[in-house]
């Protein structure tokens, strides 16, 4: 694997690898000494096109923790404002010997472009491209579930959990990895969303679709359920009335809650919008591996980062 | 290629039997014994050496003193060699400082992997001393490493390979020379 570039380029194998990987990471993470030597030597390049804390962040932990050098490059404050493309900055990171780049870009398709383009040799990893894929989202995700519902099992799969993803649908990349993902896994994926956020075409990939929350928790009893971030940034126009309706047809409160199987796990990819699409009560529920989710960030990105840095090439 | 028997199954037995009587004897007694396989035949030795020494010593517990040590995110050929999986390493509850720890392995021959293995060893603590235990020595060392217990010495030349079986992941409990 020379680049991550979207959750479909996983296959059952190499998903179920990088999430056993991560378990080994994360017993590094709870040692007193936070350090291999793995990735000494090699350059890490963070090149945020947009706004992320932690996304970030938890790349920047990750390399560290593998001892890579680790530059934060931000399209604020860089020679992007001065108006230089993306082509030159990759040369430019590539002549100073960049050897992996992960990019988080407003337009789908960014990191594709950067690693089929052949101006930057490194391995790229996707952070998020416009409304396209996150799929280092959807591993840790997958990992969460796996860790809260499968015990955390060494080569375990997903197969036969139900998870729903609920909310914005069609600008989330969070969504669109995590159905690929998930569905690699074996687990059935179920969308809910207004149906001016559902786009037709996710949504005859899932399992079923609901455009009620409701109606999907009286008829489904889920294992997971992730809700998704209103973006507000990326909304052009009126999908749905107000951000009061959204938040008392769509938005998991704990009247929601309490519906829901006591077993059932609530997930978001954050930053949460309270009192929109999640509410205190569900986000600071027993439910919520919302923290477990950051946490295992860093030990997933570790993972995916030794698998596209360490090596030669690929696994044996 | 050629292939010839070195070890038998019952060679294998006695020299894992010897090695673990010479461990307690240099250590005066099984007291802060700690013992540590490096993947992935050397974690089988050292639960074998771990059963011999249970029924030998009924104050050994190898719960309490056995583990693995995954030493792949210490190599120094990580670059040079195609990704490698990790494993688990399991550090015995009592953990590794003031022990006196023995990494098993199953063939010592550049010493690379126990320089890696005294790197990993040292983000757990600091033990009282470091031993190293192999089934087999070929000799061809690259690192100023020697093992304190050898199953056997084996004069090899560097193009030949050292198949090392054992029943826990193989057919077989045998040690091969091949090329």
């Amino acid at each position: 694997m020379k680049h991550l570039l979207s959750a479909g380029d996983l296959n059952l194998e190499k998903a179920i690898t990088i999430l056993d990987t991560a378990i080994q990471m994360e017993q590094v993470n709870s040692r007193d000494i936070k350090k291999l030597p793995t990735l000494r030597g090699k350059t890490v390049v963070n090149l945020f096109f947009e706004d992320s804390t932690r996304t970030r962040t938890s790349f920047e932990i990750a390399a560290k923790r593998l001892s890579a050098d680790v530059i934060n490059f931000s399209a604020k404050g860089s020679s992007v404002s001065k108006g230089e493309s993306l082509k030159d900055t990759a040369q430019t990171l590539e002549a100073m010997g960049a050897n992996g780049v992960i990019i988080r870009h407003p337009a789908s398709g960014a990191a594709t472009t950067l690693a089929s383009s052949g101006w930057i040799d490194s391995a790229i990893v996707n952070a998020g491209d416009g409304t396209h894929e996150h799929p280092t989202q959807a591993l840790l995700d997958a990992y969460t579930i796996r860790q809260k519902l499968r015990g955390n099992e060494p080569g375990s799969d997903l197969a036969g959990l139900k998870v729903a993803i609920v909310g914005d649908i069609a600008h989330s990349r969070v969504a669109r990895s995590n159905l690929l993902l998930l569905k690699t896994l074996g687990a059935e994926v179920y969308l809910v969303a207004p149906a001016t956020l559902l786009p037709a075409a996710l949504a005859s990939q899932a399992k079923a679709h609901f455009y009620s929350l409701d109606q999907a928790i009286s008829e489904v009893d889920f294992d997971a359920i992730m809700m998704l971030r209103v973006q507000s940034e990326r909304m052009t126009a009126s999908f749905f009335p107000s951000e009061r309706e959204y938040a008392r047809i769509w938005g998991l409160n704990g009247d929601r809650l309490a519906k829901l199987n006591p077993k059932t796990i609530v997930m978001h990819p954050g930053p949460m919008n309270r009192g929109l699409e999640i509410d205190a009560k569900a986000a600071d529920s027993q439910n919520s591996v919302i923290l477990a989710q950051v946490a295992n960030g860093v030990s997933v990105r570790m993972a995916v980062l030794y698998h596209l840095l360490a090596g030669g090439s690929e696994i044996e | 290629m050629s292939s010839r028997t070195v070890l038998s199954g019952s060679d294998i037995d006695r020299a894992v039997t010897r090695i673990a009587h010479e461990i307690v004897e240099s250590n005066q007694g099984t007291s802060n014994l700690v013992l540590l396989g490096i993947p992935t035949r050397g974690v089988m030795l050292a639960e074998r050496i771990a059963a011999v020494l249970e029924r030998s010593y009924p104050d050994f517990d190898a719960a309490k003193a056995l583990g693995r040590l995954d030493i792949t995110m210490f190599r120094d050929d990580l670059s040079t060699n195609p990704t490698r999986e990790i494993t688990e390493t399991l550090i015995p509850a009592g953990g590794v400082a003031d022990k006196v720890v023995v990494l098993v392995d199953d063939v010592l021959f550049s010493g690379r992997t126990i320089r890696a293995a005294l790197d990993a060893l040292g983000e757990f603590g600091r033990p009282r001393a470091v031993r190293l235990a192999v089934l087999v020595d070929r000799g061809h060392r690259e690192l100023p490493i020697r093992a304190d217990f050898v199953g056997k010495n084996l004069p090899t030349s560097v193009a030949e390979r050292i198949r090392v079986q054992l029943s826990e992941t193989d057919n077989d409990n045998s040690v091969v020379i091949e090329g």
